[in-house]
């Protein structure tokens, strides 16, 4: 998923460049095919003999899956070629008519990578605040009276539900410990 | 009388303070969720799938049964107010509906749709009660065979009914197979797709997969294309009717659960054709031709009514056979699922409990709902001034909650925001999520029937068509694959004929 692969117009003057832009979806064709690869090999290579039970062991099921994924992906590329598009999704909040906004989406993964990554050292109530409030803010929320306050208490309130109500334990991380 | 008796049992059950309380959380978050946008009914009870880990079944059902229920009545309100409806069984709300507030006559769509909603739900419910017993008895000798052929249909159904390509929606349920086969194999302790790892082995948790693609996918997807200024709802007063609309309206009331019931009952895609249906025979037969599409209220209740029968007959399929017609009845069937409960026609005979307290708070979310709605539209409808930001940086937050809940595990955080990220490519490239939500819940156990049933028949490909049950899903199985070839055929011949006259 790189910046190439984005609904910017082409630019004149390079053709393969705006031709690989138009046939984005190729690339889906790609990971379908690298997918099911992935999946024939696995399938192949299994070691089966101690454990099979019944005729159909555990290889059959992968096996068709992966040449199901192999067809799909030959089938999907001559569609592409043949300038078959796949609909972009719309929605209420949602404005197909500007490019995709790729800082955005790559900023809030990275949030919430980082939000994983702070859970156990921090505890819930901390990364999830965090990721409330970095989430909010990457999607252009500039309140810093209200943004994380909102954060605080839906992280708290969220961590009481479930470490006391539900009993679904949550890491509390050292402000619990002191609280 | 037999049903009938059932019902009040399980009355008895949802009527108890606890299971109360669930269905009024339950229609007061669906309603909600149905209000905002971006965030739908499959969605919200992804995100409330954690749940399940602490609550006992029946609690959670309800709850869930009135999210589904709820997210119809809130979903009518974002159409008629704001004209951008986002799920899809609401854009016909938003043709007649948003007109009709637009002429200051939102008070009386906002009505019209509300008791439609009821009309609706509750003819699909007592309906559901008429029917669901009996298809249950005529299902409960079914095998691993029959089972295997429930699941065929239900792969083929979401794939060839649903979107507008077959092949993207193929590639969609290959990729839920995909994720399905990773883990032990159930029967063996094969390790598939693993390698070698440890967390792995256990597999990818549905909970994982189906927030992932639902709430995670969506979220980044509008990140991409979030709209600079969300519309402006159109403000609006309490709700009500005045005689003359009642005399346009109680038989559209009554008309569109014809239409929604059976559809919601079979795969075609949930409430959408049978909206459409609805809508078209309302303005077939509205005696004022001159309103429509300037806001005939006949065209908000009649598939307003529709819409909600169609949930009722989607809890038919799923609740007697464990078929899901549509994305809620299937990610409530992987909450049935996570408590070991495997619906089908023998749930009716091993879990009447449930089953029957589940139906008889139908009932009682309706009656809230309504309560809810009717005076209370304007209130709603402040939810949709809600800063975006704040909405998908939530949805993002109970994300992270519900998959770390699973197993308390960071790593699965990391699968969680990777299925995320290839439901945002599914959502560029036109890649229907639904399918690989199926393929990921049906998927391990369809492998297993279908081993079972060649085990019984000792490797014979014919163990899989040997009783009635199964020759009959077969059939409706491949009618349905060759419905648009037959089409296609039948349009190629008239063409072809005409082309013969010309020349």
């Amino acid at each position: 998923m790189t910046t190439r692969t984005t609904d910017v117009p082409p630019t004149p003057g390079d053709p393969r460049r705006s031709w690989l832009r138009e046939h984005s979806e190729l690339g889906v064709c790609v990971m379908l095919l690298a997918l099911g690869v992935l999946v024939l090999t696995d399938a192949l290579t299994m070691d089966v003999e101690i454990t099979q039970r019944g005729p159909v062991g555990p290889k059959t099921v992968p096996v068709v899956v992966g040449i199901g994924l192999l067809v799909i992906a030959a089938l999907l590329a001559v569609d592409v070629l043949r300038g078959g598009r796949g609909e972009a999704e719309g929605g209420e909040d949602i404005d197909l008519s500007e490019p995709a906004d790729w800082r955005t989406v790559s900023l809030l993964a990275g949030v919430f990578l980082g939000a994983a990554v702070l859970i156990e050292p921090l505890g819930f109530p901390i990364a999830g605040a965090l990721l409330f409030w970095g989430a909010a803010f990457t999607l252009g929320s500039r309140r810093f009276d209200r943004d994380p306050l909102i954060a605080a208490v839906l992280s708290l309130v969220t961590y009481a539900v479930f470490n006391n109500l539900l009993g679904v334990p949550l890491p509390g991380g050292p402000l619990m410990g002191v609280l | 009388m037999n049903a009938f008796n059932s019902l009040m049992d399980g009355f008895g059950t949802a009527l108890t303070p606890v299971n109360l309380l669930w269905a009024a959380l339950g229609v007061l978050l669906g309603t909600a969720i149905g209000v905002l946008p971006g965030i739908g009914p499959a969605m919200a009870v992804a995100l409330l799938l954690p749940v399940t880990y602490g609550l006992e079944p029946i609690g959670a059902f309800i709850m869930f049964a009135g999210i589904y229920y709820g997210a119809m009545f809130g979903g009518s309100t974002t159409s008629i107010l704001l004209n951008t409806p986002g799920e899809s069984a609401a854009v016909v709300a938003a043709m007649e509906g948003n007109p009709m507030a637009k002429a200051g006559r939102g008070a009386q769509a906002l009505a019209a749709a509300a008791i439609g909603h009821f009309a609706g739900g509750l003819i699909g419910t007592v309906l559901l009660v008429a029917l669901a017993p009996t298809v249950a008895d005529l299902a409960v000798d079914i095998g691993a065979p029959d089972y295997f052929a429930i699941m065929v249909l239900a792969f083929i159904a979401v794939t060839s009914v649903l979107g507008s390509s077959r092949i993207r929606g193929l590639a969609s349920l290959l990729i839920g197979l995909t994720l399905g086969l990773v883990g032990l194999d159930q029967m063996t302790g094969q390790q598939r797709l693993t390698f070698g790892s440890l967390q792995l082995a256990d597999g990818i948790d549905v909970v994982i997969v189906a927030v992932g693609l639902f709430a995670i996918g969506e979220a980044l997807w509008v990140a991409a294309h979030l709209r600079r200024l969300p519309g402006e709802p159109i403000p609006v007063g309490r709700p009500w009717l005045g005689r003359d609309d009642l005399k346009r309206t109680w038989k559209s009331w009554l008309r569109g659960p014809l239409i929604g019931f059976p559809f919601g009952a079979i795969p075609a895609g949930g409430a959408e054709i049978p909206t459409f249906l609805s809508y078209a025979t309302e303005k077939r037969l509205s005696k004022h031709k001159d309103d429509w599409g300037r806001g005939a209220i006949e065209g908000v209740a009649g598939p307003e009514s529709a819409a909600s029968a169609s949930a009722a007959g989607t809890l038919v399929s799923m609740l007697t056979l464990g078929l899901p017609t549509t994305a809620v009845a299937a990610v409530m069937l992987a909450a049935f699922q996570q408590y070991g409960i495997q619906p089908g026609p023998l749930l009716f005979e091993r879990e009447p409990d449930l089953v029957w307290g589940l139906i008889a708070s139908l009932f009682v979310g309706m009656v809230l709902l309504l309560a809810l709605n009717l005076p209370l539209a304007p209130v709603w409808a402040k939810l949709l001034r809600i800063p975006r930001p704040y909405l998908y940086a939530g949805i993002l937050f109970f994300a992270a909650v519900g998959a770390y809940a699973v197993g308390g595990e960071v790593i699965d955080l990391v699968i969680l925001l990777i299925i995320g990220l290839i439901g945002f490519g599914m959502r560029r490239y036109g890649l229907p999520v639904l399918p690989a939500v199926i393929g990921v819940i049906l998927g391990p156990n369809a492998e297993q029937q279908l081993r079972r049933a060649l085990q019984i028949s000792d490797g014979s490909v014919s163990g899989l068509v040997d009783t009635p049950f199964s020759v009959t899903v077969y059939t409706v199985t491949a009618l349905l694959l060759i419905w648009p070839l037959l089409g296609k055929l039948v349009t190629r011949v008239t063409r072809g004929t005409r082309g013969r006259a010309k020349a």
